[in-house]
């Protein structure tokens, strides 16, 4: 056995874990404040991904001012989604809500494909492109940038949680909504503020994603590798996003290598379906959350 | 009806209150005011609109008409948080803290609605955040948990304590937002007697030593009549007597929705007989 090939395997397998993290988070941010299960995350990490596209290749903005842009637009459109789609929803079956995001996924895809055809698209180059060496092991510096860039990105999220007032809203408006509500915490604003930062923080996952592998109207199968991370984790554990985006990384990169690429997500899936049977909340869930 | 002295103007007047759930109407041209440094307790039987009344006045039900006085703002149309920030707080009938969270993290979130930090601030820590932190800290810990007697548990997650101490708690963190009003909703429910009399006890000092207004909901008639300087009876979603403790108690309508019609004289007796004793333990 290769000792240094399955360590090269590893680092790719948490580097692109980093990202599932990344992802995985935003979907739980969104979760937690809003009870809605999320199946667009896939999607509207495409869709940040594509509107760096549109800055860069198609309007010829500098990298430095359409990735801000690109995010930005981002958070407007999550917050958009927000207004329009999940806050007509409140108070009805956590079915109905799941189902819009479904729907939203694909008028997504549609649009992407309406505008930019089904085609795969590449974004500029914009992180540096030397090999990076660890020992015998070669890393993707793609792979190794966009992993850092998670790394930090996750980091000033839990701080932010932990610290800003904001974060602690949201802490207590997922804790009890009722509550928070007489105490002075605007839960609405709440509301708008997580799906708003879901996007950003997804949209960064996608700029990354896309420039590690490409723009496509497929490439939201990535948020089902993210459901993933997140059942395995539990829906509303942002530990458990992070430990599970590691681990179905790791999965995923292993089982793509030793047995082929077309059993990465039999493998993925399978480790789920186990999971579950163990602990139905996922590894780190709340007992109490509801079953769809 | 009423004996207790009318101040000019009151803390809060709830006037002619409606609220429909579909065809069911649960409150029914509800009025009356809560005169500041008062207790003003609402009772009545279950169903009687009670818990709704509390919800209106906190914002979270909108009533098809009526209006809420303020401190002689009208407040009817403000959200819950808008209403918090005046100074209206509240407890729950169900035990409504942040489950995960310690005793000091949720009373320190009372005073949520009254801090500035930003969020590169909080991310850095500025001394600007610190020191803000500081202060929170001070205030929280020497005046509320001193006072509740809960400093033994501050570090306890919430969810680790009894019954009695978690209501406590959730007394603290209500006090945490320096309210003019507070509500409480049924705050000795399910409590044994010794817990009661503590809570009862709290009650009292809050309106002493912070100057408090309180209006509650409860079913401890014992205690609805040790404490209260004005009591609010309902049925039915409509206001049926209000007055001084005693003037209530002996009210026959208010014997009647409690005990129902008929050849009550042996049940009405006994409620009298409670009623004295309560008087005299005062």
């Amino acid at each position: 056995m290769d000792w240094w090939l399955l360590f090269e395997i590893g680092l790719a397998g948490i580097g692109s874990g980093g990202l599932y993290a990344l992802t995985g988070l935003a979907f739980v941010m969104i979760y937690k404040a809003t009870r809605v299960v999320n199946l667009a995350i896939g999607e509207m990490l495409m869709f940040s991904a594509y509107m760096l596209l549109a800055f860069t290749t198609g309007m010829g903005l500098p990298i430095w001012l359409a990735i801000p842009g690109a995010l930005l637009v981002s958070a407007v459109f999550g917050m958009l989604v927000e207004r329009t789609l999940i806050r007509p929803m409140l108070g009805e079956s956590p079915i109905s809500s799941f189902m819009v995001t479904v729907g939203l996924s694909s008028i997504l895809v549609g649009l992407v494909e309406l505008v930019w055809t089904a085609d795969q698209q590449r974004l500029p180059e914009f992180l540096p492109t030397d090999a990076i060496r660890l020992g015998d092991a070669f890393i993707s510096p793609k792979v190794f940038y966009g992993f850092w860039i998670a790394v930090l990105l996750i980091a000033a999220v839990l701080l932010l949680f932990r610290f800003w007032r904001g974060g602690v809203a949201l802490r207590a408006t997922a804790s009890d909504q009722a509550a928070a509500y007489s105490m002075g915490i605007n839960v609405p604003r709440v509301f708008s503020m997580a799906w708003m930062a879901a996007a950003v923080i997804a949209g960064v996952a996608g700029i990354v994603v896309g420039s590690i592998g490409g723009l496509s109207s497929v490439m939201g199968a990535f948020g089902l590798s993210v459901l993933v991370v997140v059942i395995f984790g539990g829906l509303d554990s942002v530990l458990g996003a992070l430990v599970g985006g590691l681990i179905v990384g790791l999965v995923e990169a292993l089982s793509g290598f030793y047995l082929g690429g077309e059993y990465k997500i039999l493998a993925t899936f399978s480790l789920l379906v186990l999971i579950l049977m163990v602990r139905p909340y996922g590894l780190f869930g709340t007992h109490e959350i509801e079953r769809l | 009806m009423t004996s207790v002295p009318v101040h000019p103007s009151p803390l809060l007047a709830v006037e002619n209150l409606t609220l429909a759930f579909g065809g069911v109407k649960a409150l029914n041209g509800v009025s009356f005011t809560v005169q500041p440094g008062s207790i003003t307790s609402v009772i009545g039987p279950n169903g009687a609109g009670k818990t709704s009344v509390f919800n209106t006045i906190s914002g979270f039900y909108k009533p098809a008409t009526g209006r809420l006085v303020f401190e002689g703002q009208d407040i009817g149309q403000l959200p819950p948080p808008r209403r918090a920030a005046l100074g209206l707080a509240r407890s729950f009938q169900n035990i409504a803290l942040f489950r995960g969270m310690t005793v000091l993290d949720n009373i320190k979130l009372g005073r949520h609605c009254h801090l500035k930090t930003g969020p590169l601030s909080a991310l850095f820590y500025s001394p600007a955040a610190r020191r803000e932190e500081e202060e929170l800290r001070r205030e929280v810990e020497e005046k509320i948990i001193d006072f509740l007697e809960i400093d033994h548990i501050r570090k306890a997650p919430v969810a680790s304590l009894s019954y009695g101490l978690q209501k406590r708690v959730e007394l603290a963190r209500a006090l945490a937002m320096r309210p003019k009003l507070l509500l409480l909703d049924e705050p000795v429910a399910g409590m044994n007697r010794e817990e009661t009399e503590d809570m009862a006890r709290f009650i009292l000092e809050v309106r002493r030593e912070w100057g408090v207004t309180v209006l509650m909901v409860e079913h401890d008639m014992g205690m609805v009549m040790d404490l209260s300087d004005h009591v609010v009876v309902l049925n039915f979603g409509q206001v049926i007597a209000s007055g001084l403790p005693h003037e209530v108690q002996g009210n026959p309508e208010v014997v009647k929705a409690y005990l129902g019609a008929g050849d009550v004289s042996v049940l009405r007796e006994r409620f009298q007989r409670v009623a004295q004793q309560a008087r005299k333990a005062a």
